[in-house]
Protein backbone atom coordinates (compact mmCIF):
# COMPACT_ATOMS: atom_id res chain seq x y z
CA UNK A 1 0.00 0.00 0.00
CA UNK A 2 3.20 2.17 1.05
CA UNK A 3 4.26 1.59 -2.49
CA UNK A 4 0.72 3.21 -3.92
CA UNK A 5 0.59 6.13 -1.70
CA UNK A 6 3.83 8.16 -3.48
CA UNK A 7 1.62 7.54 -7.36
CA UNK A 8 -1.79 8.61 -5.15
CA UNK A 9 0.30 11.42 -4.06
CA UNK A 10 1.42 12.55 -7.44
CA UNK A 11 -2.17 12.24 -9.05
CA UNK A 12 -3.39 14.42 -6.58
CA UNK A 13 -0.66 16.71 -7.54
CA UNK A 14 -1.15 16.86 -10.78
CA UNK A 15 -4.89 17.23 -10.88
CA UNK A 16 -4.72 20.05 -8.77
CA UNK A 17 -2.41 21.47 -10.50
CA UNK A 18 -3.90 21.10 -14.17
CA UNK A 19 -7.00 23.15 -12.47
CA UNK A 20 -5.51 25.67 -10.96
CA UNK A 21 -3.44 26.56 -14.16
CA UNK A 22 -7.13 26.15 -16.16
CA UNK A 23 -5.08 23.80 -18.67
CA UNK A 24 -7.88 21.60 -18.53
CA UNK A 25 -10.30 24.42 -19.29
CA UNK A 26 -11.90 23.73 -23.22
CA UNK A 27 -11.99 27.46 -23.28
CA UNK A 28 -8.32 27.61 -22.81
CA UNK A 29 -7.20 24.45 -25.32
CA UNK A 30 -9.56 26.79 -27.95
CA UNK A 31 -7.63 30.08 -27.29
CA UNK A 32 -4.61 27.82 -27.62
CA UNK A 33 -5.24 26.92 -31.40
CA UNK A 34 -6.32 30.80 -32.03
CA UNK A 35 -2.73 31.93 -30.76
CA UNK A 36 -4.76 34.35 -28.70
CA UNK A 37 -2.90 34.21 -25.62
CA UNK A 38 0.27 33.51 -24.29
CA UNK A 39 -1.38 31.07 -21.46
CA UNK A 40 -0.90 27.61 -22.60
CA UNK A 41 2.25 28.13 -24.24
CA UNK A 42 4.08 29.78 -21.22
CA UNK A 43 2.63 26.42 -19.41
CA UNK A 44 4.12 24.15 -21.62
CA UNK A 45 6.82 25.96 -22.71
CA UNK A 46 7.98 26.25 -19.27
CA UNK A 47 7.03 22.51 -18.33
CA UNK A 48 9.37 21.59 -21.42
CA UNK A 49 12.39 23.96 -20.09
CA UNK A 50 12.18 22.73 -16.29
CA UNK A 51 12.12 19.23 -17.29
CA UNK A 52 14.85 19.77 -20.03
CA UNK A 53 17.07 21.45 -16.53
CA UNK A 54 16.07 18.43 -14.60
CA UNK A 55 16.99 15.84 -16.89
CA UNK A 56 20.14 17.17 -17.13
CA UNK A 57 20.92 17.73 -13.54
CA UNK A 58 20.05 14.20 -13.03
CA UNK A 59 21.88 12.83 -15.98
CA UNK A 60 25.07 15.13 -14.36
CA UNK A 61 24.55 13.81 -10.74
CA UNK A 62 23.88 10.35 -11.99
CA UNK A 63 21.26 9.91 -10.09
CA UNK A 64 19.34 6.75 -9.75
CA UNK A 65 15.61 6.03 -9.12
CA UNK A 66 13.95 4.70 -6.12
CA UNK A 67 14.22 0.87 -8.07
CA UNK A 68 17.81 1.66 -8.25
CA UNK A 69 18.39 1.95 -11.35
CA UNK A 70 19.72 5.19 -13.44
CA UNK A 71 17.36 7.83 -13.98
CA UNK A 72 16.52 7.70 -17.71
CA UNK A 73 13.32 8.51 -20.15
CA UNK A 74 12.68 5.65 -22.49
CA UNK A 75 13.61 6.45 -26.02
CA UNK A 76 10.50 6.71 -28.22
CA UNK A 77 10.61 4.09 -31.61
CA UNK A 78 11.63 5.91 -34.59
CA UNK A 79 8.93 6.02 -37.28
CA UNK A 80 7.16 9.35 -38.84
CA UNK A 81 3.46 8.02 -40.11
CA UNK A 82 2.50 7.13 -37.17
CA UNK A 83 3.20 10.34 -35.04
CA UNK A 84 2.37 12.90 -37.90
CA UNK A 85 -0.78 10.67 -38.46
CA UNK A 86 -1.89 9.79 -34.77
CA UNK A 87 -1.01 13.32 -33.38
CA UNK A 88 -3.19 15.05 -36.56
CA UNK A 89 -5.72 12.70 -35.01
CA UNK A 90 -5.70 12.99 -31.54
CA UNK A 91 -5.04 16.80 -32.23
CA UNK A 92 -8.72 16.83 -33.83
CA UNK A 93 -10.02 15.19 -30.70
CA UNK A 94 -8.15 17.41 -28.30
CA UNK A 95 -9.37 20.58 -30.16
CA UNK A 96 -12.84 19.18 -30.04
CA UNK A 97 -13.89 17.49 -26.50
CA UNK A 98 -10.86 20.36 -24.98
CA UNK A 99 -9.30 17.65 -23.13
CA UNK A 100 -6.65 15.87 -23.48
CA UNK A 101 -6.33 12.24 -21.51
CA UNK A 102 -5.04 13.89 -17.87
CA UNK A 103 -7.68 16.71 -18.26
CA UNK A 104 -10.46 13.86 -18.80
CA UNK A 105 -10.28 12.04 -15.09
CA UNK A 106 -9.20 15.15 -13.96
CA UNK A 107 -12.60 16.97 -15.20
CA UNK A 108 -14.63 14.14 -13.94
CA UNK A 109 -13.05 15.24 -10.54
CA UNK A 110 -14.59 18.66 -10.62
CA UNK A 111 -18.04 17.44 -10.79
CA UNK A 112 -18.33 17.16 -14.82
CA UNK A 113 -20.23 14.10 -15.18
CA UNK A 114 -20.61 13.98 -19.01
CA UNK A 115 -16.66 13.84 -19.36
CA UNK A 116 -17.70 10.14 -18.81
CA UNK A 117 -18.94 9.81 -21.98
CA UNK A 118 -15.63 11.03 -23.95
CA UNK A 119 -13.59 8.96 -21.45
CA UNK A 120 -15.83 6.15 -23.04
CA UNK A 121 -15.65 6.88 -26.29
CA UNK A 122 -11.81 7.68 -26.03
CA UNK A 123 -11.59 3.63 -24.43
CA UNK A 124 -13.58 2.62 -27.92
CA UNK A 125 -11.09 4.62 -29.54
CA UNK A 126 -7.92 2.82 -28.04
CA UNK A 127 -9.67 -0.53 -28.38
CA UNK A 128 -9.97 -0.12 -32.39
CA UNK A 129 -6.65 0.89 -32.65
CA UNK A 130 -5.72 -1.95 -31.01
CA UNK A 131 -7.76 -4.43 -33.42
CA UNK A 132 -6.54 -2.25 -36.30
CA UNK A 133 -2.72 -1.69 -35.45
CA UNK A 134 -1.51 -4.29 -37.73
CA UNK A 135 -2.93 -3.23 -40.76
CA UNK A 136 -1.83 0.65 -40.38
CA UNK A 137 1.36 2.26 -41.57
CA UNK A 138 3.38 3.17 -38.81
CA UNK B 1 -3.88 30.34 1.29
CA UNK B 2 -5.63 33.31 -0.99
CA UNK B 3 -2.56 33.02 -3.44
CA UNK B 4 -3.56 29.68 -3.74
CA UNK B 5 -7.49 29.92 -4.38
CA UNK B 6 -6.34 32.47 -7.32
CA UNK B 7 -5.94 30.73 -10.68
CA UNK B 8 -2.39 29.94 -11.08
CA UNK B 9 0.12 31.74 -13.26
CA UNK B 10 1.65 30.02 -16.32
CA UNK B 11 5.05 30.07 -14.74
CA UNK B 12 3.98 28.21 -11.68
CA UNK B 13 1.92 25.78 -13.56
CA UNK B 14 4.29 24.60 -15.97
CA UNK B 15 7.65 24.08 -13.42
CA UNK B 16 4.54 21.91 -11.09
CA UNK B 17 4.06 19.12 -14.19
CA UNK B 18 7.69 18.76 -15.07
CA UNK B 19 8.11 18.28 -11.14
CA UNK B 20 5.08 15.47 -11.82
CA UNK B 21 7.08 14.40 -14.65
CA UNK B 22 10.32 13.89 -12.54
CA UNK B 23 8.67 12.71 -9.35
CA UNK B 24 7.20 9.30 -11.67
CA UNK B 25 10.56 8.95 -13.43
CA UNK B 26 12.54 9.20 -9.91
CA UNK B 27 9.88 6.31 -9.17
CA UNK B 28 11.61 4.45 -12.03
CA UNK B 29 7.98 4.91 -13.94
CA UNK B 30 7.15 7.39 -17.10
CA UNK B 31 4.70 10.26 -17.24
CA UNK B 32 1.82 8.86 -19.60
CA UNK B 33 -1.90 9.38 -18.90
CA UNK B 34 -2.84 8.05 -22.36
CA UNK B 35 -1.61 4.50 -21.54
CA UNK B 36 -4.39 4.07 -19.03
CA UNK B 37 -6.57 3.79 -21.63
CA UNK B 38 -4.75 0.69 -23.11
CA UNK B 39 -4.65 -0.89 -19.22
CA UNK B 40 -8.22 -0.72 -19.11
CA UNK B 41 -8.94 -2.09 -22.20
CA UNK B 42 -6.81 -4.70 -21.50
CA UNK B 43 -8.52 -4.83 -18.13
CA UNK B 44 -11.62 -5.66 -19.78
CA UNK B 45 -10.57 -8.18 -21.36
CA UNK B 46 -9.07 -6.91 -24.66
CA UNK B 47 -6.49 -9.32 -24.99
CA UNK B 48 -9.07 -11.82 -26.36
CA UNK B 49 -9.54 -9.39 -29.54
CA UNK B 50 -5.89 -8.22 -30.25
CA UNK B 51 -2.16 -8.96 -29.25
CA UNK B 52 -1.77 -5.32 -28.22
CA UNK B 53 -3.61 -5.64 -25.07
CA UNK B 54 -2.36 -8.74 -23.80
CA UNK B 55 0.17 -7.72 -21.43
CA UNK B 56 0.19 -7.64 -17.32
CA UNK B 57 -1.72 -4.93 -16.84
CA UNK B 58 -1.15 -5.48 -13.09
CA UNK B 59 2.35 -4.11 -14.02
CA UNK B 60 0.20 -0.49 -14.67
CA UNK B 61 -1.85 -0.43 -11.41
CA UNK B 62 0.78 2.48 -10.56
CA UNK B 63 -0.41 4.43 -13.48
CA UNK B 64 -4.12 3.92 -12.63
CA UNK B 65 -3.54 5.27 -8.91
CA UNK B 66 -2.00 8.19 -10.29
CA UNK B 67 -5.60 8.43 -12.38
CA UNK B 68 -7.36 8.29 -9.08
CA UNK B 69 -5.22 10.88 -7.48
CA UNK B 70 -5.77 13.12 -10.71
CA UNK B 71 -9.73 12.65 -10.00
CA UNK B 72 -9.04 13.42 -6.31
CA UNK B 73 -7.03 16.17 -7.00
CA UNK B 74 -9.61 18.23 -9.55
CA UNK B 75 -12.17 17.61 -6.47
CA UNK B 76 -9.98 19.09 -3.92
CA UNK B 77 -8.89 22.02 -6.22
CA UNK B 78 -12.26 23.03 -7.85
CA UNK B 79 -13.99 22.65 -4.21
CA UNK B 80 -11.78 23.89 -1.60
CA UNK B 81 -8.67 25.71 -3.57
CA UNK B 82 -10.76 28.11 -6.24
CA UNK B 83 -12.14 31.30 -5.81
CA UNK B 84 -15.42 31.34 -8.11
CA UNK B 85 -13.79 33.71 -10.79
CA UNK B 86 -14.29 33.78 -14.40
CA UNK B 87 -11.39 32.33 -16.83
CA UNK B 88 -9.15 35.03 -18.43
CA UNK B 89 -9.70 34.55 -21.84
CA UNK B 90 -8.47 37.23 -24.19
CA UNK B 91 -10.96 39.55 -25.29
CA UNK B 92 -10.68 38.06 -29.18
CA UNK B 93 -11.25 34.74 -27.50
CA UNK B 94 -14.49 35.70 -26.08
CA UNK B 95 -15.55 37.59 -29.48
CA UNK B 96 -14.65 34.72 -31.44
CA UNK B 97 -16.76 32.02 -29.62
CA UNK B 98 -20.04 34.58 -29.32
CA UNK B 99 -19.67 34.43 -32.92
CA UNK B 100 -19.72 30.86 -32.98
CA UNK B 101 -22.67 31.00 -30.32
CA UNK B 102 -21.81 30.29 -27.11
CA UNK B 103 -23.01 32.52 -24.62
CA UNK B 104 -21.05 33.21 -21.12
CA UNK B 105 -17.70 32.30 -22.24
CA UNK B 106 -15.26 31.47 -19.46
CA UNK B 107 -17.89 31.08 -16.92
CA UNK B 108 -17.02 27.78 -16.12
CA UNK B 109 -13.66 25.60 -16.84
CA UNK B 110 -15.90 24.09 -19.68
CA UNK B 111 -19.09 25.23 -21.87
CA UNK B 112 -22.30 23.98 -21.01
CA UNK B 113 -23.03 24.26 -24.69
CA UNK B 114 -20.96 20.78 -24.70
CA UNK B 115 -21.04 19.60 -21.10
CA UNK B 116 -24.24 20.68 -19.78
CA UNK B 117 -26.66 17.10 -19.94
CA UNK B 118 -29.42 19.11 -21.78
CA UNK B 119 -27.28 19.63 -24.64
CA UNK B 120 -25.50 16.21 -24.46
CA UNK B 121 -28.48 14.40 -24.28
CA UNK B 122 -28.88 15.77 -28.08
CA UNK B 123 -28.35 14.22 -31.18
CA UNK B 124 -25.47 16.52 -31.88
CA UNK B 125 -24.42 17.25 -28.54
CA UNK B 126 -23.47 13.55 -27.61
CA UNK B 127 -21.84 12.83 -31.58
CA UNK B 128 -19.74 15.59 -30.55
CA UNK B 129 -18.56 14.22 -27.48
CA UNK B 130 -18.21 10.59 -28.96
CA UNK B 131 -16.48 11.92 -31.60
CA UNK B 132 -14.00 13.93 -29.56
CA UNK B 133 -13.14 11.30 -27.28
CA UNK B 134 -12.65 8.42 -30.10
CA UNK B 135 -9.94 10.73 -31.56
CA UNK B 136 -8.55 11.69 -28.63
CA UNK B 137 -8.18 7.39 -27.87
CA UNK B 138 -7.13 6.54 -31.16
CA UNK B 139 -4.80 9.22 -32.03
CA UNK B 140 -3.42 8.95 -28.57
CA UNK B 141 -2.26 5.49 -28.94
CA UNK B 142 -1.77 5.55 -33.15
CA UNK B 143 1.13 8.58 -31.86
CA UNK B 144 1.93 6.46 -28.79
CA UNK B 145 1.34 9.41 -26.19
CA UNK B 146 -0.36 12.35 -25.82
CA UNK B 147 0.21 15.94 -24.49
CA UNK B 148 2.35 14.20 -21.02
CA UNK B 149 4.18 11.49 -23.24
CA UNK B 150 5.17 13.51 -25.84
CA UNK B 151 4.84 17.09 -25.31
CA UNK B 152 6.27 16.81 -21.60
CA UNK B 153 8.16 14.10 -21.15
CA UNK B 154 9.79 13.17 -25.08
CA UNK B 155 10.22 17.20 -25.51
CA UNK B 156 12.42 17.02 -22.34
CA UNK B 157 14.11 14.67 -23.37
CA UNK B 158 14.92 16.01 -26.72
CA UNK B 159 13.38 13.46 -28.63
CA UNK B 160 12.68 13.71 -32.39
CA UNK B 161 9.67 11.19 -32.79
CA UNK B 162 8.21 13.57 -29.51
CA UNK B 163 8.41 16.88 -31.48
CA UNK B 164 7.14 15.17 -35.01
CA UNK B 165 3.68 13.82 -32.80
CA UNK B 166 4.02 17.45 -31.14
CA UNK B 167 3.74 19.06 -34.46
CA UNK B 168 1.05 16.74 -35.86
CA UNK B 169 -1.51 17.68 -32.47
CA UNK B 170 -1.49 21.43 -34.06
CA UNK B 171 -1.92 19.74 -37.21
CA UNK B 172 -5.11 18.45 -35.86
CA UNK B 173 -6.09 21.13 -33.90
CA UNK B 174 -5.49 23.87 -36.13
CA UNK B 175 -7.66 22.23 -38.51
CA UNK B 176 -10.29 21.17 -36.07
CA UNK B 177 -10.73 24.86 -34.54
CA UNK B 178 -10.19 26.87 -37.88
CA UNK B 179 -11.58 24.61 -40.74
CA UNK B 180 -13.97 22.40 -38.99
CA UNK B 181 -15.40 24.35 -35.84
CA UNK B 182 -16.82 26.51 -38.56
CA UNK B 183 -19.25 24.06 -40.13
CA UNK B 184 -20.53 22.34 -36.49
CA UNK B 185 -21.23 25.27 -34.61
Amino acid sequence: MKNFLKFFLVGIFFGIVLVKSEAVSWYRIFEMFKFQSFHMYGIIGSAVFTGVILLLIAKKKHLKTTQGTYLRVPPKDNGLIRYIVGGSIFGLGWALSGACPGPMYVLVGTGVFSMLIVIAAALVGTFVYGILKRKLPH
Amino acid sequence: MELIKEPWPWYVSGPCIAITMFLLLYFGRTFGMSSNLRTMCAMGGAGKYSEFFKFDWKSQKWNLTVVIGAIVGGFIAHFFLSNPTDINLSTETIKDLHELGFKNVGNSLLPPELFAWKNVLTLKGIALLIVGGFLVGFGTRYAGGCTSGHAITGLSSLQLPSLIAVIGFFIGGLIMIHLIFPILF
